[in-house]
């Protein structure tokens, strides 16, 4: 450690004055609207189960929001064909 | 007719109840009539914060059920004639509230007194909803601190949505009161500004209180630090907020706290 950190430490306050500015964004546009997430998870889940069965487990769903941008993940995870046939789970 | 406050946080621990005390004073030592209702039922401590704990007989939920008269249950300050104390129940839950015996118990007061305040229970849940529900302006309390500031965000949205001022399409007005500010760390950067959280509320300003041994001290004794000890920093800070609610015209001066640069090094040393 130099000297000259000893002058320029770092302050937390803009971090967490940077970070509920960004939070309460998306907090205010989403109130009282239902969950995008769990909107987004329940439609995927529909429309994979018309072709394939599978768990409701498998299926993950996370949104991280960014400033500019928000990156939406699914992970999906279909059982072979040869394990679970939709013909016989039916 | 009066007006009715509500002092107000979301988060818990704050210092609603101790503002709503210390607000109560200051406005009633101008000689203004003023009742202060608890509506942290179950959990009550407004009683304890005024040193009338020992005093109390009736509650806001015997009134409300119909079991005592509202003029049985107000407690009236040993220091000061003005003021006026209505308690929660401890033994009963918050459930016991109704919308319609809330209603009828604020426009009570609200004829006979100048001021109501209403002390809200933490949360955004049914009581802290009630306390809101009938004022005409709030006093938001925050800690310039993340949680403190994202709740306060929350309660603002739930007082521009839930009461019913804000139904009927009229302006709740908003105050945010900032407590426990250490005017040394915010200097440093290791809290949140006054500006900080006023741009992120975007609420007006009632007062800044600096964090204070002698809040904690007029807590001990049971007495609003604006009556017990009025010359003091945190009582004087108080007392102003409480003459801008009345509407006077007063600037806010931010405590500012610059320590010398040997201080500074050694603290930051410290640290």
């Amino acid at each position: 450690m130099s000297i000259l950190d000893l002058f320029k430490r770092r302050t937390s306050a803009p971090v967490a004055r940077e970070r509920l500015q960004l939070l309460l964004a998306y907090e205010r546009q989403s109130r009282g609207q239902p969950d995008l997430v769990s909107i987004l998870r329940e439609e995927i889940m529909a429309v994979i189960a018309k072709h394939v069965q599978i768990d409701q487990d498998y299926l993950q769903v996370s949104m991280d929001r960014g400033a500019t941008m928000s990156t939406l993940e699914i992970d999906i995870q279909i059982p072979n064909k040869s394990a679970v046939p939709l013909a016989m789970a039916g | 007719m009066g007006k009715v406050v509500v002092v107000t946080s979301g988060k818990g621990g704050v210092g609603k109840t101790t503002s709503t005390a210390a607000l109560g004073a200051a406005v009633a030592r101008t000689g203004k009539k003023v009742a202060l209702v608890d509506f942290d039922v179950g959990l009550r401590n407004l009683d304890l914060i005024m040193g009338a704990e020992r005093r109390v007989v009736f509650d806001l939920v015997n009134v409300i059920q119909g079991t005592a008269k509202l003029s049985q249950a107000l407690i009236r300050d040993k220091r000061l004639e003005t003021l006026y104390l209505l308690p929660a129940s401890q033994t009963r839950d918050k459930d016991a509230l109704t919308e319609e015996g809330v209603a009828e118990v604020i426009a009570r007061l609200r004829s006979v007194f100048d001021y109501v305040f209403c002390d809200s229970p933490a949360g955004i849940e049914r009581g802290a909803q009630l306390a809101m529900r009938f004022a005409d302006e709030a006093v938001i309390v925050t800690n310039p601190e993340v949680s403190s500031v994202r709740d306060s965000d929350r309660i603002i949205g739930l007082l521009d949505a839930r009461t019913m001022k804000a139904e009927q399409g009229e302006l709740i007005q908003k105050h945010v009161l900032v407590t426990r500010y250490d005017a040394a760390r915010a200097s440093r950067g290791e809290m949140l500004s006054i500006d900080d959280v006023l741009e992120i509320l975007s609420t007006p300003l009632l007062g800044i209180i600096p964090e204070s041994q002698d809040v904690l001290r007029a807590s001990n004794l049971g007495a609003p630090v604006t009556l017990s000890e009025p010359v003091n920093t945190a009582a004087k800070a108080y007392l102003e907020a409480a003459r801008r609610l009345e509407g006077e015209d007063l600037p806010v001066v931010v405590p500012f706290e610059r320590k010398g640069f040997l201080e500074r090094l050694l603290g930051r040393r410290a640290a």
